[in-house]
C-alpha cells in the first residue's frame, strides 16, 4: 500500500496479514512441489510428510482467521483495507483446499508405490498439467504480493487451458483403460491427481479474482471479464 | 464476582481498586467496583451515559474532592496506599496521575507557559532547564512542530485538535505516571481524533492510560484492557479483543452489538 495510515499500528497489522498469507502460500507451493516430486519418484517417506506437513497449512488458516477477525473488530477496516481483508479471508480457504489437495496427490502417490510396479507412465501423463498449475500458483501469491491485477488477469486466462488439458488427460486415460483393464487401477489414481492438480490451478483462479477485486474493487467472479480484458493485460 | 478471569495475571498492577462505592448525596454512582489498571496499558471504559464511568475516573485522582456532597468508599491502592485516606497529599496526586477533559480547556496564557504553568507548581527549574521540558512535553504531545514558531502565542489561538494536543503535552509535562483522559476526541473532526488516538498508542510505551470513551469503536482500537459498566456497576472487564470477539455476558455483547435499550 502507497499511503500509510495516521495509526502506525494499523498499517502493521496489516502487513502482518499481508506477510502471512505469503508465507501460507508458500507453503502450500512447496507442499504441491513435493506432492509431485512423490508422485513421480513412489518415495513414500517423502508421501508420508506431505500429508503430515497439511496440519501446519491448517493452523496458519486458524491463524489468519484469528488475525483477520481482530484486526476488524479493531480497525473496522473501510474501502480498500476492508477488500484486503474481506479478500483474505477467502484467499486462505483456497490456500488451505490447496493444501488439501496436496495431500490428495500425494496418497494416490503412496497408493501407485503401494500396488507394485507401475504399468502406465503416470507421471509424464500429468507433467505438463503440473508445470502450467504450478506457475499459475506462483504467479497468483505474486500477483497477490504486488496487487498487480494484469498478472491476475493473465492467471485467469491461462486457468482455460488448463481445464483444456485436464480434460484431454481424461480422454487419453479412458483410451488406456479401454484398451487394457489392467491398467485402470493406476489410471484412476491418475486421474485423481490430474484432477487435484487441476482444482489447484481453479484455486489459484480464485486467488487472482480476488487480487483485482481488492486492486478495482470489482467483484469479478463468474463473470467473463477477464476473458474481455485479456488484451489490455498483454 | 469474578470479573477478571480473562486478564493476564503476570502484568503489573499500577492501580488495583477495590470494594469502591461512590456516592452524590445520597444517590449512589458506583456500587462494589473490583478492578485492576495495568501499567504501561491502555485500559477504556465504556458504557451508555451515567454508567459511572467518569466517575470511577474521577476518583483515580479525587478529582471529587472539588465538590461537596461527593464521597468515595473502599480502596484504591496506589504505591501501596489506599489513596482514598484521608491525609493523602492530593497534589502530589495529581501530579502522578494527570487528567485531560473531553473539552480543550488550555489557559488563557501562551503555549509556553500553558505547559510551563504546571511544572512551576511542583518544580524549581532553571530557565533552560524548563526551555528543554516545554519542548520535551510538546514533542510527547505530537505538537511540537505544529507550534514551535509560536510559542508565545495564545493557547487559545490554536484549533481544537491542536488544543487538547497541548492540554496532553501539559499533562505529561508535570512527568506523572497515569494519564486520565475523559472522552479526549469528543469534540474533534476525525483527522484530529486519529492524531490523538496515535498519540495515546505511543504514549502508552511510558505511561498507564486510563480513557473513557462514548465510542465503542475507539476503545476497541486504542484499549488493551476494556471495562465495560452499566448503572454503576462493573458488568465485564477484560481483554479488549476478548471484550469485543467474544464477551462472556450477554448484557456487553447486547451493548456493543448496539441491541442495547
Amino acid at each position: 500500500m502507497p499511503n500509510v495510515h495516521s495509526s502506525k499500528q494499523y498499517d502493521l497489522e496489516l502487513e502482518m496479514i499481508q506477510s502471512k498469507v505469503l508465507a501460507m502460500g508458500g507453503l502450500v507451493e512447496s507442499q504441491f512441489h513435493d506432492a509431485m516430486s512423490c508422485f513421480r519418484s513412489g518415495d513414500i517417506a517423502q508421501a508420508e510428510q506431505v500429508i503430515k506437513g497439511d496440519d501446519t497449512v491448517n493452523q496458519l488458516e486458524v491463524s489468519l482467521d484469528d488475525a483477520c477477525s481482530r484486526l476488524i473488530v479493531r480497525r473496522q477496516p473501510t474501502a480498500n483495507d476492508l477488500r484486503i481483508v474481506m479478500s483474505t479471508f477467502n484467499i486462505i480457504t483456497d490456500l488451505e483446499r490447496i493444501g488439501d489437495e496436496a495431500t490428495k496427490i500425494a496418497r494416490s502417490a503412496k497408493s501407485i508405490k503401494e500396488r507394485g510396479p507401475a504399468i502406465l507412465n503416470h507421471f509424464e501423463t500429468v507433467r505438463v498439467i503440473a508445470a502450467s498449475t504450478s506457475s499459475m500458483l506462483h504467479d497468483a501469491l505474486d500477483a497477490f504480493a504486488r496487487l498487480d491485477e494484469k498478472q491476475a488477469i493473465r492467471i485467469i486466462a491461462q486457468d482455460e487451458s488448463v481445464d483444456y488439458e485436464f480434460r484431454s488427460i481424461m480422454r487419453n486415460l479412458i483410451t488406456f483403460m479401454m484398451e487394457d483393464p489392467r491398467t485402470i487401477s493406476i489410471a484412476m489414481d491418475t486421474i485423481w491427481v490430474a484432477k487435484a492438480i487441476e482444482r489447484i490451478g481453479d484455486h489459484a483462479k480464485n486467488i487472482a479474482e480476488y487480487v483485482i477485486y481488492i486492486v478495482e474493487g470489482k467483484d469479478i467472479r463468474h463473470t467473463d471479464y477477464a476473458a474481455a480484458n485479456k488484451d489490455s493485460a498483454g | 464476582m469474578n470479573n477478571q478471569t480473562s486478564v493476564n495475571m503476570n502484568q503489573k498492577t499500577t492501580i488495583g481498586i477495590s470494594g469502591l462505592n461512590f456516592f452524590y448525596g445520597a444517590f449512589q454512582g458506583l456500587k462494589n467496583i473490583n478492578l485492576n489498571i495495568l501499567e504501561k496499558k491502555v485500559t477504556a471504559f465504556i458504557g451508555p451515559s451515567g454508567c459511572g464511568k467518569s466517575t470511577l475516573l474521577r476518583t483515580l485522582n479525587r478529582m471529587y474532592d472539588l465538590y461537596p456532597g461527593q464521597r468515595a468508599e473502599g480502596s484504591i491502592m496506589y504505591h501501596g496506599s489506599n489513596i482514598l485516606e484521608p491525609g493523602q497529599d492530593v497534589n502530589m496526586l495529581r501530579a502522578k496521575v494527570g487528567m485531560v477533559f473531553q473539552k480543550p480547556t488550555p489557559f488563557p496564557m501562551s503555549v509556553y507557559d500553558n505547559i510551563a504553568f504546571g511544572v512551576r507548581l511542583y518544580e524549581n527549574l532553571s530557565k533552560g532547564a524548563m526551555d528543554e521540558r516545554v519542548e520535551w512535553a510538546l514533542k510527547k504531545g505530537a505538537i511540537w512542530d505544529e507550534v514551535k514558531d509560536k510559542l508565545g502565542k495564545s493557547g487559545l489561538s490554536l484549533s481544537g485538535g491542536q488544543q487538547q494536543r497541548l492540554c496532553i503535552a501539559r499533562g505529561v509535562a508535570v512527568k506523572p505516571e497515569v494519564l486520565l483522559l475523559d472522552e479526549p476526541t469528543s469534540a474533534l473532526d476525525p483527522i484530529s481524533t486519529a492524531k490523538i488516538e496515535e498519540l495515546i498508542n505511543e504514549l502508552k510505551q511510558d505511561y498507564t492510560i486510563a480513557i473513557v470513551t462514548h465510542n465503542m469503536q475507539q476503545a476497541a482500537r486504542i484499549s488493551d484492557y476494556t471495562a465495560y459498566m452499566y448503572l454503576g456497576e462493573l458488568v465485564e472487564f477484560g481483554e479488549t479483543d476478548q471484550i469485543f470477539m467474544n464477551p462472556t455476558k450477554k448484557e456487553t455483547q447486547d451493548y456493543i452489538t448496539g441491541r442495547f435499550g
